[in-house]
């Protein structure tokens, strides 16, 4: 396998197809039999399937784990002591949650390549960060949600942060004004979970019919559309309402899950979804799960090398969506971009900011 | 105060644990240097020795020795 040390350091978006493909055939290979020594759940599952995964020409040609395994069975590949933390989807009360188990060396890892994605799109500095989330979300450090964690990775990005909502979901006007005076002519970094961004941040503004000029921040948002296509709202209506409200005009969206945390998706300026060097989509079909063409809607697969304490390299997730391209992205970045359409029907409801349940006062 | 007196303090301030416990810290091994302990962490040495860490220092300082020698880069002697 490629030293540890060494992965975070690879060029995040240059490589064209023949050269990432081979490289994540390889080193997925090397993962897959890694686990197999490791983690005996995993073991069964690969006799299970039946499959050679050393005979595999492509890495699209070995086992993958549905996603919700991780709800069902505790899988992890490293000694009990040598874990250091757990992660766990959010859930709300009554839905399972996932448990993914990370040591010292893992953890690490995501943190690194999550720097390097970053650093592609906001710049090598860290700058000033405004978290559209409440601080509450963070206060209880012995249960690690996937909301709290996404906010706490993402900080690292920070040197100077400030949560722009209270502990009750509204707006700290004075602390966020305070705050752009402060960085008045800065690059401002912006973070938060789109359902929390569309319900609160940009509710409050229009409630207290304040225009902040943000227009130096770049935002970065995530965790699902699924409670925004509910209400019918689209990306472009999204896009607007930033721009109208704050006058921001970069965001990035990204698509990622806690169960391979680090090597997120990002959306670049042309709205594409991006799979960088350290990760792939494959789309399968939904009746075979064979792998589906460019632009043929099924099943997204997502695949990374980060996976090292838990056998979660190569998922089959409950999303659906579809390969746009590869390699010839007009922004420049090499590799495969997609867009997320939706989610299955009948699977369960999750998502990071998905799980936050309105209150009512 | 000595520069070793500053780096110790920031330490057990901002995970608050006895200055007597600082040396031994790992990240990750208390449960107070865990990742939001470590953020304050950054930013009590930040403060206490005027400086800027790159994000991938941030990532490598993983217990009390090798803050010291991560804050050498900085000119920060300990």
């Amino acid at each position: 396998m490629y030293d540890v040390n060494e992965l975070p350091a690879l060029p995040a978006y240059e490589w064209e197809h023949a050269k990432k493909h081979a490289f994540l055939t390889r080193e997925l290979k090397e993962l897959t039999r890694f686990h197999a020594e490791h983690c005996p759940e995993y073991a069964r599952m690969l006799a299970a399937w039946g499959a050679d995964a050393e005979a595999a020409g492509a890495f699209e040609e070995l086992p993958f784990l549905p996603v919700r395994l991780f709800k069902e069975y505790a899988l992890k590949s490293v000694p009990q002591e040598a874990l250091n933390r757990t992660m766990t989807s959010s859930g709300t009360t009554g839905q399972q949650v996932s448990r993914i188990f990370l040591d010292r060396e893992t953890s690490a890892l995501q943190s690194k390549v999550l720097s390097r994605i970053m650093s592609e799109f906001i710049g090598k500095q860290r700058l000033p960060m405004i978290i559209l989330d409440t601080s509450a979300v963070i206060q209880n450090r012995a249960m690690f949600s996937a909301r709290g964690a996404g906010i706490l990775g993402f900080s690292m990005f920070a040197r100077d942060r400030m949560f722009a909502l209270d502990e009750n979901m509204r707006l700290d006007a004075e602390g966020l004004k305070a705050f752009l005076e402060k960085h008045a002519g800065e690059k401002i970094f912006l973070f938060g979970f789109t359902f929390m961004i569309w319900q609160h941040f940009l509710a409050e503004l229009r409630k207290q019919e304040w225009t902040p000029d943000l227009s130096n921040g770049v935002l970065v948002h995530g965790g699902g559309w699924k409670k925004l296509s509910d209400r019918h709202i689209t990306t472009e209506q999204f896009k607007r309402e930033l721009l109208e409200t704050c006058g921001l005009t970069r965001v990035h969206n990204y698509y990622g899950m806690v169960e391979q945390t680090g090597t997120i998706y990002m959306e670049c300026e042309h709205g594409h979804l991006h799979a960088p060097v350290w990760s792939d989509i494959t789309i399968r079909r939904g009746g075979d799960f064979s792998v589906a063409d460019v632009g043929e809607l099924g099943l997204i697969q997502v695949s990374s090398l980060l996976p090292r304490s838990y056998p979660g390299h190569i998922l089959l997730t409950e999303d659906e969506g579809r390969i746009l391209g590869e390699d010839d992205c007009p922004c420049g970045r090499k590799g495969k971009y997609f867009e997320i359409v939706g989610r299955i029907k009948r699977a369960e409801v999750r998502g990071c900011s998905d799980t936050y349940e309105q209150r009512t006062v | 105060m000595t520069n070793l007196e500053k780096y110790v303090k920031a330490f057990a301030e901002a995970l608050e644990v006895p200055e007597n416990e600082v040396p031994a810290l790992k990240y990750g091994e208390s449960s107070q240097w865990d990742s939001v302990g470590h953020m304050t962490l950054i930013a009590a040495l930040e403060d206490a020795f005027g400086i800027m860490v790159d994000m991938d220092d941030i990532i490598d300082l993983s217990s009390f020795e090798k803050g010291k020698e991560i804050l050498r880069k900085y000119d920060v002697e300990i």
